[in-house]
């Protein structure tokens, strides 16, 4: 008891006026190997390079694993094995035979739901709250979702015949790294096409659990295929003559570097890009329930997502006391240690992504904005960012207009509706927006007219693997999730 | 002493006007035995970025139509090309048809308005849904136009190629910049007074006449252009446009079909320049259980 005592009083966090007691999350039942190989034709295999990258835990920063790195060669082989697979089982089984395998996996997926959420928020420093609630259960439903499609897909698709692509090269980012690989090769295989999947560098190790997963569920080898490795491995699959699809989330620039680099191919595209999501409040908001969207849109995953509303534009009225409340609600926010289940914003991916936050920090206290942040502690070591806010910003900002990927908010007023929608629509990028209103028909005023492919209202921040996700303009094309994400993976004949 | 006819003069069709292009260039117009038929408006850059401000100011108008009354435009449309036969059989003969044949892309033509008239409010019900999450919220997703979309229209199709790629963008909601046949134009622009005639707004549909070669690295590298149809079959042009619309994401698509036929008439046309939106609202709290729809 008394060294329990000792324990709490030593790392309790002080927040507010509460205290909480340390509450991390076991990692004694979770197995994590030394190295990771490729997982090409469903072996794993070293890689020709004969290189290994270091995996990192950034709230620690210290090594978790080795994980192979891919060169072209290995980039080769597994695309060899997805088209070999394509053609010789996978295009020609039954649409019911391969569902049972995609719920099989949704179903091993499940069994390990805890040990996959430790591995997420140590490879990549996301809270285990939202690990173990979001991200986990989220990527097995989407499995279990998709599963269920592969044998009804001619009722998606009215008079047409719906039939597979082939070989599906998917590039996942760093953000949500267990729910983008489910994102892309649950409809992938439902589809009936074969993957060659590459994680992004810095957080590989779920997805290599995966390719445990799926090399235990017997599915044939060589339709999934898992390839960890730098940009220049993503680069030579994009390019390989053999991929049909290439299904990519991350930045803008790499979108459409991807764009570019297949023109003149018969390959297609599904793009989910970047984002600086509007999120609006009006008058008559239900104000309390707000601020906790306003947190929830910007502070989910250290403000690491796609779709973040990180451009808060207030109704001038309320404005004073929704900042008010706001600075009050961020005070509480626990900032630490990733597996500990009171942490609300963990630690940040990676250096790179550190840095290029506090320089946009910086830019904006050097544009003129006025910046709070709360005045809690951050833990002695890892990479941890408090949540930041910036008063006074215009639309003219660079912290306005350029996507920041961390939790970092920027404020803006205004009068009227044409206003905001104004300012909200000005912008190149169109993924997401949220709007805060006790009025319906103003809701839907709004929800039409504003230019994005997911509009949350008086709500933020919510996915569900029915629910198509996907952007507008310079946010990318063609949707995930829902019935319309079965698009992005078919052909009609004729 | 017979009287003399007045010849027309093919011009474009800008944001509901007719000008000449604004670089005063043109180019020949010649029938099967090289006779000069019209000196055809060679339109340039300035001439496709002004359509494009004009489409712009359209959209607003356009996509926020009714979805009943869009279908009542193109509906008008076909009423109005319905009374200008002998125009088009006379244009379209003059550009190598035989009379049988001329007749035939007419009727075809005005059947495709009735038929994209009559998408114009199903459509978005066919391709909507709601969303069963599991969660206490409502969620639907439904299809909005794309926004502004230059099309190169069909080389070997003089009204028939051109209606039937430029019915699927505008039923949707969008409005477009399109450049006529190069060596086909002269329906293209008499097509143009049927749309000006239709109730169709002002800046809608614009066509320029002229040569692709020149004008395909603009239609695709425009930054307020948000899709382009390529409906050609040169391999270079339809790389290079591809690789241009990368520099803001555009969303390119090449239609390169055999229109004479209904084969190829369908809302999955109207699809590809439709973004899908999803909108999520909460549910007040339902006790126990999830989502109710």
């Amino acid at each position: 008891m008394r060294k329990n005592n000792v324990t709490i009083k030593k790392t309790a966090v002080k927040s507010g006026t509460w205290q909480y007691a340390p509450a991390p999350e076991s990692t004694d039942h979770i197995e994590i190997k030394q190295q990771y190989e490729l997982f090409i034709n469903g072996k794993f295999v070293k890689p020709n390079s004969k290189k290994y990258f270091d995996t990192i835990n950034p709230a620690t920063e210290k090594k978790i694993s080795s994980v192979a790195q891919a060169n072209t060669k290995d980039i080769d082989l597994a695309v060899k094995a997805a088209k070999n697979a394509y053609d010789n089982v996978w295009s020609k089984m039954p649409g019911a035979e391969r569902a049972k395998y995609i719920y099989r996996i949704a179903r091993l997926m499940q069994e390990r739901a805890r040990e996959f959420a430790v591995i997420e928020s140590m490879d990549g420093g996301k809270p285990i709250r939202e690990s173990r609630d979001i991200d986990i259960p989220l990527a097995c439903n989407h499995f279990f979702y998709y599963a269920g499609w592969a044998d009804k897909l001619a009722y998606a698709f009215p008079n047409r015949k719906p039939s597979s692509l082939g070989v599906a090269a998917q590039i996942i980012p760093w953000n949500f790294p267990l729910l983008m690989a489910a994102w892309k090769i649950a409809p992938a295989l439902a589809t009936g096409n074969t993957v060659v999947l590459k994680p992004a560098e810095s957080t590989p190790l779920t997805a290599l659990k995966l390719a445990e997963i799926i090399q235990a569920s017997g599915l044939p080898d060589g339709v999934v295929n898992i390839v960890t490795g730098y940009g220049d491995a993503g680069a030579a699959l994009v390019h390989h003559p053999l991929v049909n699809k290439i299904a990519f989330t991350g930045s803008t620039p790499v979108g459409k570097y991807i764009q570019h680099a297949i023109a003149g191919t018969s390959k297609k595209a599904t793009l989910e890009l970047g984002g600086k999501a509007a999120h609006i409040i009006f008058e008559d908001a239900p104000i309390d329930q707000a601020v906790e969207g306003i947190v929830n849109g910007i502070f989910f995953n250290q403000g690491h997502v796609c779709c973040a509303g990180s451009r808060l534009f207030v109704q001038e009225n309320i404005a004073a006391l929704v900042i008010k409340k706001l600075k009050r609600r961020m005070d509480t926010l626990i900032v630490g240690d990733p597996l500990d289940k009171n942490t609300d914003i963990g630690a940040i991916n990676s250096k790179e992504q550190f840095n290029t936050i506090q320089q946009y920090i910086k830019l904006g206290i050097a544009e003129g904005a006025e910046m709070y942040q709360p005045s809690c502690e951050l833990p002695a070591q890892g990479l941890f960012c408090k949540p930041t806010l910036f008063l006074h910003t215009s639309q003219s900002h660079r912290i306005v207009q350029e996507e920041i990927f961390g939790p970092v908010l920027s404020i803006q007023t205004f009068r009227t509706i044409e206003e905001v929608i104004e300012k909200a629509n000005n912008i190149p990028y169109g993924l997401s927006a949220g709007v805060w209103t006790d009025k319906g028909s103003k809701i839907f005023n709004l929800t039409t007219q504003l230019r994005a492919g997911v509009i949350w209202a008086n709500t933020y921040n919510k996915f569900d693997p029915s629910s198509p996700f996907g952007g507008y303009k310079e946010s990318g094309f063609g949707r995930e999730g829902g019935i319309h994400g079965l698009a992005s993976y078919v052909k009609f004949e004729g | 002493m017979p009287q003399l006819n007045i010849l027309k003069t093919y011009k474009i069709f800008i944001g509901g006007a007719f000008p000449r292009t604004e670089s005063g260039r043109y180019y020949k117009v010649t029938d099967a035995k090289n006779n000069l038929l019209a000196n055809a408006c060679l339109s340039s850059r300035k001439d496709f970025r002004n359509a494009v401000v004009a489409a712009r100011k359209a959209f607003e108008g356009w996509s926020k139509k009714t979805h009943f009354n869009r279908g009542q435009i193109l509906y008008r449309m076909a009423e109005m090309l319905e009374g200008r036969r002998s125009q088009f059989k006379e244009e379209i003969m003059a550009q190598g048809s035989t009379p049988l044949q001329a007749e035939k892309e007419i009727q075809l033509s005005i059947e495709r308005c009735v038929y994209y008239s009559g998408w114009c409010d199903k459509y978005s019900a066919l391709y909507s849904s709601v969303n069963p999450v599991a969660s206490a919220h409502f969620n639907f997703s439904v299809p909005e136009p794309m926004g502004v979309v230059s099309v190169i229209a069909p080389e070997d199709s003089s009204l028939l190629g051109l209606l039937s790629v430029i019915l699927p963008v505008i039923a949707g909601g969008n409005v477009c910049v399109v450049l006529a046949s190069e060596t086909k134009p002269l329906c293209s622009i008499t097509f143009a007074e049927v749309l000006a005639t239709s109730d169709l707004p002002a800046g809608v549909v614009n066509i320029l006449t002229g040569k692709s070669k020149e004008l395909h690295t603009h239609f695709s590298n425009h930054m307020d252009v948000n899709a382009v149809i390529y409906c050609r079959d040169n391999q270079a042009e339809q790389k290079t446009i591809e690789e241009n619309a990368s520099i803001n994401v555009k969303r390119s698509f090449c239609w390169h079909k055999d229109w004479s036929s209904n084969e190829h008439q369908n809302p999955y046309l109207i699809m590809d320049l439709q973004e899908i939106k999803t909108t999520w609202h909460p549910i007040e709290s339902i006790g126990i259980g999830g989502a109710k729809y």
